[in-house]
């Protein structure tokens, strides 16, 4: 009925950039009543037969980051204080568009202040076919089998 | 910037249209009609969001706003009915409770909603393409032409196949309920048999073919993970869905550069999906749990696991695999699984006892034109040094194929036995 423009399944993940949580202290975790609400709209993606996988990451303060710079890692321990945003966790959903995947983040029970950022996955069809054999013969090299 | 209105109606559309048409079917007791009062609260969005914007809750706009077209649909009724001379008291009251029903229905558990418009879709009045059509449009949300261009059939037919089933399902007063507990399995086994009859629609679609046809596998397991949050109890779903994701998970290893198809021992197994292999896993996992007997559905999967689990084509576990056909066997004994054994034969214990196991299945009148039977006993035949014999099984593959690629791959391998002769 509508002039629907169906584009192919594609994957999308949805970080989750909770306010604050550039500051959150090591081994805290939110408190029962938010995560009551997050089960309830992780299940709702399950039964729409969207999500493919989630997770939730501990806060910055108990983890690293490797700066690349004149050629050599360097590691810092967290917290960072140069972040004013950090990722709290993710889904990764299947959907037919974009619109769709902004409609289930605009559907998540975030508070205030928080942000979901979309970004759509690459996958080998992405690429040029030249590319794409390039991949495919490079993993096989990580793989330690032949070319 | 604000998001694109339409585009944004066309997703929230995509979410919710399935409960909302099987919602409506519950309270209008007919499949046409709730697509209809569907289809008019979606022209009202259309029509107001774009000045309004985006609801706070679009799906119970939707559903509001189509309760009350359908509302109004039973009371036009009425008045109609009024102005005739002759007065049918029964159709009125019938009409009556009809408009109360539909203002005091609340929104009962839209699972079991859901789970009533699967099973009229799939209904056993219907036939199986009826079915694949309006799965694809009251589940699936596609329109006609989706629908026609993944089946590479004319969108009139499509459009001509839903009309008639709804009409057929609108005489036969099929009712809009679960099935009895006696039918339950078999029913269950019908929209399982039609989830895969679109999977594999989408599975053997060649690469650059209308990318439509690809979206079925993954249309098929959208529908395929609903289902198992609506039945979580029945493992023969679970295995099914495994069986899927298992199966998806080799889409980007299945063809090459060239669209040529490369069999499953064949393929670079770094490009399988680990994600879908994982869920695949998962999902069989869940139908062990529940601890009955394996159907076929997760004796495939436990089969298709086999392969998953091996990181090279070396490593794989053929007696296992054998095992797994046998029990196959046993459960749903057909020509094709035998088939399917003896290579799994031929490649735990060698080509000769599977060359023999097969020996009667020349005769099965349901392979005759069954292209694989003889590319299998070409197979084998090769391996045995029978280079002749070979050949000739593989030109007859090819001639038996309707799929060009696949019969380019037999020619080859013929001309391949050819070769190594003399």
């Amino acid at each position: 009925m509508t002039s629907q423009k169906v584009d192919k399944h594609m994957r999308f993940m949805m970080l989750m950039i909770p306010k604050g949580y550039e500051k959150a202290t090591a081994g805290s975790m939110p408190d029962a009543k938010v995560v009551a609400e997050m089960m309830k709209y992780n299940k709702s993606l399950q039964q729409a037969g969207v999500l493919l996988a989630l997770d939730g990451l501990h806060p910055p303060a108990m983890g690293a980051r490797i700066r690349f710079s004149g050629g050599k890692p360097k590691v810092t321990d967290g917290p960072f204080s140069e972040a004013k945003e950090v990722i709290g966790g993710y889904w990764i959903i299947q959907v037919r568009s974009k619109e769709e995947a902004i409609e289930w983040a605009c559907r998540s029970p975030l508070s205030e202040d928080c942000v979901i950022e979309i970004r759509q996955v690459q996958e080998m069809a992405d690429f040029p076919p030249d590319v794409q054999q390039a991949a495919a013969g490079f993993a096989e090299l990580q793989a330690g089998r032949p070319a | 910037m604000t998001r694109d209105t339409h585009r944004a109606i066309e997703a929230v559309w995509r979410i919710e249209s399935a409960k909302l048409v099987a919602t409506l079917a519950r309270m209008v007791r007919d499949v046409g009609l709730a697509e209809d009062f569907a289809q008019e609260a979606l022209l009202a969005a259309f029509e107001q969001w774009p000045e309004t914007g985006i609801p706070e809750n679009p799906g119970a706009w939707l559903m509001t706003t189509a309760k009350r077209r359908a509302i109004d649909h039973f009371r036009r009724d009425q008045r109609l009915e009024r102005r005739h001379e002759q007065f049918a008291r029964e159709r009125e009251s019938q009409q009556q409770m009809a408009a109360a029903d539909l203002e005091a229905a609340t929104d009962d558990d839209i699972g079991d909603d859901l789970l009533r418009l699967i099973f009229v879709a799939c209904h056993p009045s219907l036939s199986i393409e009826a079915h694949v059509a309006l799965t694809l449009r009251l589940l699936g949300g596609l329109s006609t032409g989706e629908i026609a261009r993944a089946f590479l059939i004319p969108e009139p037919t499509v459009a001509q196949r839903i009309v008639r089933a709804k009409r057929s399902l609108a005489a036969a007063h099929v009712p809009f309920e679960l099935p009895r507990r006696a039918e339950f399995a078999s029913r269950l086994a019908s929209v399982l048999q039609v989830i895969y009859l679109i999977f594999n629609e989408g599975y053997t679609a060649t690469a650059g073919e209308d990318w439509m046809r690809p979206a079925l596998c993954e249309e098929a397991l959208r529908l395929g993970r609903i289902l198992a949050e609506l039945v979580p109890e029945e493992p023969e779903v679970h295995g099914l869905v495994a069986l899927m994701e298992i199966q998806a998970s080799r889409l980007p290893a299945r063809s090459g550069p060239a669209g040529e198809p490369i069999l499953l021992l064949d393929q670079n197994r770094v490009l399988w999906d680990r994600l879908l292999i994982h869920r695949g896993l998962v999902a069989l996992e869940r139908a062990r749990a529940l601890g009955r007997s394996p159907g076929t559905n997760r004796l495939q999967a436990e089969i298709a696991a086999c392969h998953a689990r091996a990181q090279t084509a070396r490593e794989t576990d053929w007696n296992r695999i054998l095992a797994l056909y046998d029990t196959l066997i046993e459960v749903a004994p057909s020509p094709v699984v035998k088939l399917n054994r003896a290579v799994a034969l031929a490649m735990a214990t060698g080509p000769a006892a599977a060359l023999e196991s097969i020996d009667a299945l020349v005769a099965e009148p349901s392979l005759r034109n069954y292209h694989l039977l003889p590319a299998v006993r070409g197979d084998l035949l090769g391996k045995l040094g029978r280079l002749e014999e070979a050949r000739a099984e593989f030109e007859r593959a090819a001639s038996l194929t309707r799929n060009a690629r696949e019969r380019e791959l037999l020619l080859r391998r013929a001309a391949g036995c050819q070769k190594r002769d003399g």
